[in-house]
């Protein structure tokens, strides 16, 4: 596919006006006349069976309105899920509650304290049961999870290549026969890559105001999937998509978290049915990480067999994965999405078996990255490993197995996916050409003179974004759970209105990533209408075409590209109006500068305001051309995007107290083209934090009886500006060419890129101290303890 | 419980549960919705408001203790139409994605700039570790008051990263 020019211009964010002086609307802003508040009763216990729930005291309480159970909610089924292996959460605990925080009832009063109030007076008689917390002892089935299962285990995810039972048993055959070659090197370590809690500044909260008249919902909130939350409603309570008007207004942050429908957004709209009255629910950050799903969780063992020249023979990672107790949206397919990028940017033969298992622990879902951070990590540190093991410069090693670029466009991966475009090796030999680069190895060497443990690391990584193509409905990129079966098309709608201004409807559901901006230069670049002239609205079910929402790095190449040639049909129809009013061909129609004019003949012009004059008054349009000026397109690309790059990390360690600082952190991501170098920058700039966080300082961590014991911002360490250097970014630019504007993806590298990074530079500290893996996160005290096992073996 | 207080410069009274705090009678009772809750126990700094020239975390003070006191939020900082210098920077220099921090992030800033008019990149990094921000990785929140220190001093910023690199 050809593609546009590179657009590359910064313009200032059209959302920053509102953002900077306060008036942005969240959803904990919306106010309704009438408006009742829900606070839920949440279980103290992660496993018990539920003996009675009495709710008279609540019920009496001042403001109360209602208090439902499972009883009242019951009828509407569990909450639904794309992916529904696994159990389906119900709607509110019944009979039995399979996580701490489960919620168990819902209390509805006139002020959220009188909420708050009764929701403390319901009693609730519990007999708590045996947790399965430990991934080990539950992947081992020694006690269930779900009575009704077979196993804990709920699906595994075997690749190499994915789907393909007898490639699997040769990639399997050919790793065991390279084993027994002569002079071979195996490495091998088990890794944990620690549950997270994705932690949104902004709390989850939903407005729900059903109208008995319209017959309606107006639903407020805070998702990066408003029509599939349409969808859900629509489907629980028996209504037509169309019947639910949802918007996601301003999202405070979303990072996969708010890429799920929740049971709590269909408890609001139940409330509001029952009580005919508008019901907010906001959650609080306590609640939050009990309510709100999780990330990651993963044990396994990475393998590598190769040999002392650097030539890698096989790639093994076998594994569990924390699903926690029920199923929502994705949960059990992002370890499956983690197979895509299996064997990352590498060309040697790849085995991958991931367990999903059941815990009784909350839903994990896409967190992220959405399984590719976990993949990549393990590959990356599993190479490190082994060029330490054989000495050879970890770059060397890996330059040596990439994948050529000969092999591109639409190299085949070992597991089995056609990749778009790529050239790996010149963009890690960038990444060490750069003046910083040279300058970290000099800040190390010095710094190791003087004593000190300072270590430099190093990883590529590639991943797959841009979901999707309409071929990938088979396995689930779609929203057909909730009677939507759209594939996850682009959409995109141009209108150039009356006075010459543009508007633009897109179905994303951004948090934050500068969809306004994008869109209007993107937009102004196909029509020259300036920037300031055109509205890019989103977010709203009741106003934009069909769409899929905002997660995986996919709204530029696959909305974005709707909304480009959207706007080209906009323009092939203004050329034709313009031709007949400047009596030229349609074909040296030029547009820019707020109009259009004749090639080569600048005076012959009009603007825009005077073209939309001529299409909204038909009579003055040339024969056969229809009043109005907009035009929707849908965009399914012919596959995803496979954007990719390389980092490097500098980090020193007090071997005394275990402390560790991050120094430097210099990146050489590509991610085809860039619409806006700013906005690309900015959400590497987050993505890498996130990614740097987990490499030092997040974890959810739970106790024995499955308490989480991390559910404020104190015991779950968010890092602070405080905790993490300025970034040194750079770029390689490596067009895609599965859409039109040649871009990839740039929402979820940064966190693909960083967390091994920082672990191998952390390694590459302590190394000559014997420390040869510690696990996430690099607190102090588990380097500290690190250094003294080293010390003692 | 009564409480009166000057609120961005308009003075203000109500009855408030004496559990009200700051930030819900700010938010509910005011309807000055710029200032956010994120976290409940002080630590975010989303709720971030200037408490007679203080910033202070408007989670962690009772609307009552507010009484007689001249209160700033994010809604009263710019004047006359014009954009505060701290404004002007987060726009500048994309310090801003999901919004949600920024307004409390620019409240600390301003109390920061007011407290230390020349700070160092890890002046400001310490500065502002009592707000949290998810989205920006702070990197271009610090140059965003970098951007506002020059300004207040009457200097010309420096070019932003993509004009250097363009």
């Amino acid at each position: 596919m050809s593609t546009t020019s590179v657009l590359g211009g910064v313009i200032k964010r059209r959302e920053d006006p509102a953002l900077i002086k306060g008036r942005g609307l969240y959803v904990d802003d919306v106010k309704m006349v009438g408006m009742l508040h829900v606070a839920f009763v949440r279980s103290p216990f992660a496993h018990a069976t539920i003996k009675s729930i009495d709710t008279s005291k609540a019920l009496s309480q001042p403001g109360v309105v209602a208090v439902y159970t499972a009883d009242e909610v019951r009828h509407l089924g569990p909450l639904l899920a794309q992916v529904a292996v696994g159990k389906l959460r119900p709607l509110l605990a019944d009979g039995v509650v399979k996580h701490s925080g489960e919620a168990v009832a819902m209390v509805v009063a006139e002020g959220r304290n009188e909420a708050e109030d009764a929701a403390e007076s319901v009693e609730v008689d519990y007999d708590q049961m045996k947790a399965v917390v430990n991934l080990k002892e539950a992947a081992a089935n020694k006690a269930k999870v779900h009575d009704d299962l077979d196993s804990n285990v709920l699906i595994t995810w075997e690749a190499g290549p994915w789907g393909n039972a007898e490639g699997i048993a040769q990639t399997k055959q050919a790793i065991a026969d390279a084993k027994v070659q002569p002079e071979v090197v195996i490495v091998s370590q088990e890794m944990v890559n620690q549950r997270l809690i994705p932690t949104a500044i902004e709390p989850r909260a939903v407005v729900a105001d059903w109208n008995e008249g319209y017959g309606r919902f107006t639903v407020y909130s805070s998702t990066q999937i408003p029509h599939a939350l349409a969808g859900a409603i629509a489907k629980t309570f028996g209504l037509a998509s169309n019947a639910v008007d949802v918007t996601a207004p301003e999202v405070g942050g979303g990072f996969g978290a708010k890429l799920n429908v929740y049971a709590d957004e269909i408890l609001v709209c139940f409330a509001s049915m029952e009580l005919n009255a508008p019901v907010k629910y906001t959650e609080s950050r306590r609640e939050s990480p009990n309510n709100t799903i999780q990330g990651r969780g993963w044990v396994a063992t990475a393998t590598i067999t190769g040999r002392h020249d650097g030539e890698i023979l096989g790639f093994e990672l076998e594994g569990i994965a924390d699903m926690g107790a029920y199923t929502q949206n994705f949960t059990v397919a992002i370890p499956f999405l983690g197979t895509f990028v299996g064997s990352g940017q590498y060309k040697f033969p790849t085995y991958w078996k991931i367990d999903c298992v059941a815990t009784h622990t909350m839903t994990t879902d896409a967190y992220r990255g959405a399984g590719r951070p976990e993949a990549i990590y393990y590959l990356e540190r599993i190479v490190d490993v082994f060029a330490r093991e054989i000495g050879m410069d970890p770059a060397d090693v890996r330059r040596r197995n990439y994948i050529p670029a000969s092999s591109f466009p639409n190299a085949v991966s070992p597991i089995g996916f056609a990749m778009d475009t790529g050239d790996y090796a010149q963009n890690l030999d960038a990444l060490l050409a750069t003046a910083e680069f040279a300058d970290l190895k000099a800040q190390r060497d010095q710094a190791r003179s003087e004593g000190r443990h300072v270590g430099l690391g190093l990883s590529s990584y590639v991943e797959v974004c841009g979901f999707g193509p309409s071929a990938l409905v088979g396995l689930g990129f779609s929203w057909s759970t909730y009677d939507l079966p759209s594939a996850f098309n682009g959409s995109g709608l141009v209108r150039v209105n009356a006075d010459g201004t543009a508007t633009v409807i897109i179905g994303t559901g951004p948090s934050g990533q500068g969809h306004e901006t994008t869109w209007a230069q993107l937009v102004a670049n196909e029509l020259g209408i300036p920037t300031d002239d055109i509205r890019v609205t989103h977010g709203s079910t009741a106003e934009s075409p069909m769409g899929v929402g905002t997660f995986g790095s996919r709204s530029a190449a696959v909305d974005g590209s709707a909304t480009y040639l959207a706007a080209r049909k906009v323009r092939d129809k203004a050329a034709r109006i313009v031709a007949h009013v400047l009596e030229a061909s349609a074909d040296d129609i030029r547009f820019e500068d707020g109009g259009a004019h004749v090639a080569g003949s600048p005076d012959k012009s009009v603007t825009w305001k005077e073209i939309a004059t001529h299409a909204y008054q038909p009579h003055t349009l040339p024969e056969g051309v229809e009043g109005g000026l907009e035009a929707h397109s849908v965009f399914s690309p012919a596959n995803a995007t496979w954007p990719f790059g390389a980092h490097a990390a500098l980090v020193e360690v007090d071997v005394e107290t275990g402390d560790m600082q991050l120094m430097r952190y210099l990146a050489m991501d590509d991610c085809g083209n860039v619409i806006s170098p700013m906005i690309v920058d900015g959400q590497l700039h987050g993505g890498l934090v996130q990614g740097i966080a987990q490499a030092m300082f997040e974890e959810a961590i739970y106790d024995a009886d499955g308490n989480c014991l991390t559910t404020t911002l104190l015991d779950y360490p968010l890092p602070t500006a405080g905790d993490v250097p300025s970034f040194d970014l750079h770029r390689t630019v490596t067009p895609s060419n599965v859409n039109p504007l040649g871009v990839k993806g740039i929402g979820e590298a940064g966190t693909i890129g960083s967390a091994q990074t920082v672990v191998n530079a952390a390694v590459d500290a302590l190394y000559d101290l014997g420390v040869r893996h510690i696990d996430m996160p690099l607190r102090p005290r588990r380097v500290w303890q690190a250094i003294q096992n080293a010390r003692k073996s | 419980m009564r409480v009166s207080m000057t609120v961005n410069g308009r003075s203000v009274g109500a009855e408030v549960e004496p559990r009200t705090l700051l930030v819900h009678f700010l938010r509910e009772q005011l309807n000055l919705t710029g200032t956010h809750v994120g976290c409940e126990t002080g630590y975010c700094g989303a709720c971030t408001v200037m408490v007679d020239g203080t910033t202070t975390k408007s989670c962690t003070m009772l609307a009552v203790q507010a009484d007689g006191a001249s209160i700033t939020t994010i809604e009263g900082l710019a004047q006359d139409g014009q954009l505060h210098p701290v404004q002007e920077g987060f726009w500048e220099r994309h310090g801003l994605q999901c919004g949600y921090c920024t307004p409390g992030m620019i409240m600390s800033a301003v109390g920061l700039l007011e407290a230390n008019p020349n700070p160092t990149e890890a002046e400001i990094r310490h500065g502002i570790e009592g707000n949290l921000c998810r989205c920006t990785g702070y990197h271009n929140i610090v140059k965003a008051i970098e951007y506002a220190a020059s300004k207040m001093r009457g200097e010309t910023p420096a070019p932003a990263e993509w004009e250097v690199k363009a």
